[in-house]
């Protein structure tokens, strides 16, 4: 069927003189040919990754918002995303630095904190945002149709930002104490907030799924959040604990995170390999739950928000 | 022509089930499930419902098809169904290209974000690239009329301008296929207007588009093809003014034919209404009227004995109680009184008087007594039937297809001369 663009001309010439004006744009030309099957959810849950590249743009435009509303109308901005961390590591070192007199192995106290509390902070922002992003942008999705798993994505990549912000307190940290990364680990030190990202995603994933019919989710957050910390290894040295316990703290993939993160940053000592891969293996197994509970309830979201 | 849509067999089934255990907390879920599984509580037989049940139909690109039916026959699932927000049941669909719906005007806005950037917030949500957007972005501004506060935060504007800017981006995207439900669409008389305008611009540009609405005469002016959809199934498929004419016969079943046994009729020792009919179209169900036709009202009334001169009168409501008119018959067969016997007597209501809609006929056999009009016999809602436009632009609407007030819509003579 051919487009009879006069019909047009009466209302809005503007338009038709720009569409003369302007190429033939490949990608709408691709979208033509674009076909959509729509058939009952699938039984087996699976990534469709294809699909996810589709929709790159909206992934990058759901950030880009997140992140520019966050720090709107207030009077510091983003400054918040270094006073946060650089206030809450204050409370530690004086709390369990002085008084307490928490163990940091050769790791000067304050470097040691704050590189704990920085993932610490990503961790708890990227768990509260994507756990409650359906619910969220609500309107979304009861209205328009885009890959869910969209959402919780868009949940644990806003706190990056934060994240990056913050590091200059750290870096601070460093050059007044001295304490430089000892060599080519500092290399590996991405690959353990990856480790964080694919925990929180996997948690994300499964409470963001379970908060659409059951808004409990919202109240459990912070109790959990608040005993973390002491799970983490925030404010101690993993290693300088009886050696049954940090096993158990193993199986928390924040440990392995803080541990290795401190180790690639500051030199610190190495942490157990086997620790981090019991760490590793948490943290698959809590992603590849909570992507088969999203997926798997996906399609029953619009009827049951 | 090419298919622009298929759907083969679709069904949604919704479990009354499921709604309750969405709607309960954690703990009374866990409560019931440990019941079961203690099994000191039978896991009750599930109600269910099907909102879809074996849909199935093609539509053929460039088509623009209209879906009638009550409110709950599945028409919004069916959309929704199409618009991937919920998936179906069993069944399956194919849709060639990009699809937009009039559903997502604004969705997605963000309060704390300025004009521009909700513009690019709200393009990427309805499917645009970037690029399209940055091409389009002085055209949609400039449809808007925000310009000035195109920078301002949306939460300082008003209304009016929200609602403006959010439908300039829907307006820039251009879908292959568009879905639109009006009985979900918000906003004003005038906001819906311009969906309907910009709707009727994608079916003459080619585009395929499916219409839900509660306003047949759109559907009536607007569509190549109408379904009518009832209790989830697909009852006909077929022409719209048909379709339209047996959807409204179905649900009027109020009547247009009434007959009395003489002893029960309506009225006293001098007059009786025996039956009352309004005289049917040809081609069209019972009940169904068309809008530019006149319409008969028969009496059929008994007089008992050569009392006093009496006249048949009947009113014309609409849908809302407004009385459209009353009507005697001014013969001067009337002007005394009339030997006992039945009588049929017919009032012809002109074509293009009535609007379109349900119109409710009361009749009368009176006596004319100044200052009073006295009844003899009346029926009270006697009859109703629905005018139908069939949209072909010969109407009193002409080619407008939104809404069109008033009791009445006479078809005038207009007289027009150059001014000098």
């Amino acid at each position: 069927m051919s487009r009879a663009p006069s019909t047009l001309d009466q209302r809005t010439g503007e338009r038709t003189r720009v569409d003369d004006e302007t190429p033939v744009d490949p990608s709408a030309t691709a979208a033509a040919s674009r076909i959509t099957v729509i058939k009952p959810a699938s039984r087996i849950p699976r990534l469709d990754v294809g699909e996810l590249w589709h929709y790159r743009e909206l992934i990058w435009t759901l950030v880009w918002r997140d992140v520019a509303v966050r720090y709107k109308q207030t009077f510091l901005g983003i400054a918040w995303a270094i006073l946060v961390p650089a206030f809450t590591a204050l409370i530690y070192v004086i709390i369990f630095g002085k008084f307490a007199n928490f163990p940091s192995g050769d790791t000067p106290y304050p470097s040691l904190v704050i590189a704990g509390v920085l993932p610490m902070q990503y961790f708890a922002s990227a768990l509260t945002l994507s756990s409650l992003s359906l619910l969220a942008n609500l309107p979304l999705v009861t209205k328009v149709y885009f890959p869910r798993t969209l959402l919780p994505l868009a949940g644990v990549s806003v706190p990056l930002v934060d994240f990056v912000v913050g590091l200059p307190v750290l870096l601070a940290l460093m050059w007044y104490y001295h304490t430089w990364p000892g060599g080519w680990e500092v290399m590996l030190a991405p690959l353990f907030i990856v480790l964080a990202v694919v925990t929180v995603l996997g948690i994300g994933l499964l409470l963001s799924a379970i908060n659409v019919r059951f808004r409990d989710v919202r109240y459990m957050i912070p109790v959990f959040l608040q005993v973390l910390p002491l799970l983490s290894g925030v404010m101690f040295a993993v290693d300088q604990i009886p050696e049954k316990w940090q096993w158990i703290l193993s199986l928390n993939p924040l440990t392995s995170v803080i541990a290795g993160w401190r180790w690639a940053i500051l030199d610190a000592s190495t942490p157990n390999p086997a620790q981090v891969a019991v760490s590793v293996g948490v943290a698959a197994a809590l992603f590849i739950a909570g992507l088969a509970v999203f997926r798997s309830s996906e399609s029953s979201f619009a009827d049951t928000i | 022509m090419a298919t622009a849509i298929t759907v083969e067999g679709l069904s949604k089934r919704y479990r009354l089930g499921e709604y309750r255990a969405a709607y309960g907390t954690l703990r009374e879920t866990l409560v019931h499930t440990s019941r079961r599984l203690t099994g000191r509580e039978h896991d009750s037989p599930k109600q269910e419902i099907w909102a879809l049940r074996d849909v199935s139909f093609e539509v053929p690109e460039g088509q623009v098809l209209g879906i009638v039916g009550r409110n709950g026959a599945g028409k919004s699932t069916l959309l929704k169904i199409l618009t991937r927000i919920v998936s179906p049941t069993l069944g399956r669909a194919e849709i060639r290209g990009r699809v937009g719906s009039l559903l997502e005007v604004g969705t997605g806005f963000n309060q704390e974000l300025t004009g521009r950037e909700n513009v690019y917030l709200n393009g990427a949500i309805l499917g645009m690239k970037r690029q399209e957007v940055e091409r389009r972005f002085d055209e949609i501004v400039e449809f808007s009329g925000v310009e000035k506060f195109i920078d301002t935060p949306v939460k300082r504007y008003s209304s009016g301008m929200y609602v403006r800017l959010a439908f300039a981006v829907a307006a820039h995207f251009e879908p292959e296929v568009i879905l639109v439900d009006e009985v979900l669409s918000v906003g004003d008389a005038e906001f819906q207007r311009r969906c309907l305008g910009r709707m009727e611009e994608f079916g003459n540009t080619g585009r395929t588009v499916i219409f839900v609405s509660h306003a047949l005469p759109s559907i009536a002016q607007l569509c190549d093809r109408a379904l009518w959809i009832d209790s989830g199934t697909l009852v006909e498929d077929g022409k719209p003014a048909q379709v339209i004419a047996n959807y409204l016969h179905q649900t009027h079943s109020a009547g247009t034919e009434r007959v009395w046994e003489p002893d029960h009729a309506p009225g006293n020792d001098l007059a009786r209404i025996l039956a009352l009919r309004a005289v049917p179209h040809d081609g069209l169900p019972p009940g169904v009227m068309d809008v530019r036709r006149e319409i008969g009202i028969e009496i059929l009334f008994r007089v008992l004995r050569e009392g006093k001169p009496v006249v048949p009168k009947i009113k014309i409501l609409d849908q809302e109680g407004a009385v459209a008119f009353n009507a005697i018959d001014t013969h001067e067969r009337w002007s005394d009184p009339v030997p006992p016997g039945d009588y049929v007597a017919t009032a012809w209501i002109p074509g293009n008087l009535l609007n379109e809609g349900s119109v409710i006929v009361e009749a009368a056999i009176c006596s004319i007594d100044f200052p009073k009009l006295e009844h003899h016999a009346a029926v009270y809602e006697a009859l109703s039937f629905e005018v139908l436009d069939p949209g072909e632009g010969d109407s009193a609407r002409g080619t407008f297809s939104g809404q069109w007030r008033g009791v009445v819509r006479p078809l005038l003579d207009w007289t027009c001369e150059h001014a000098e």
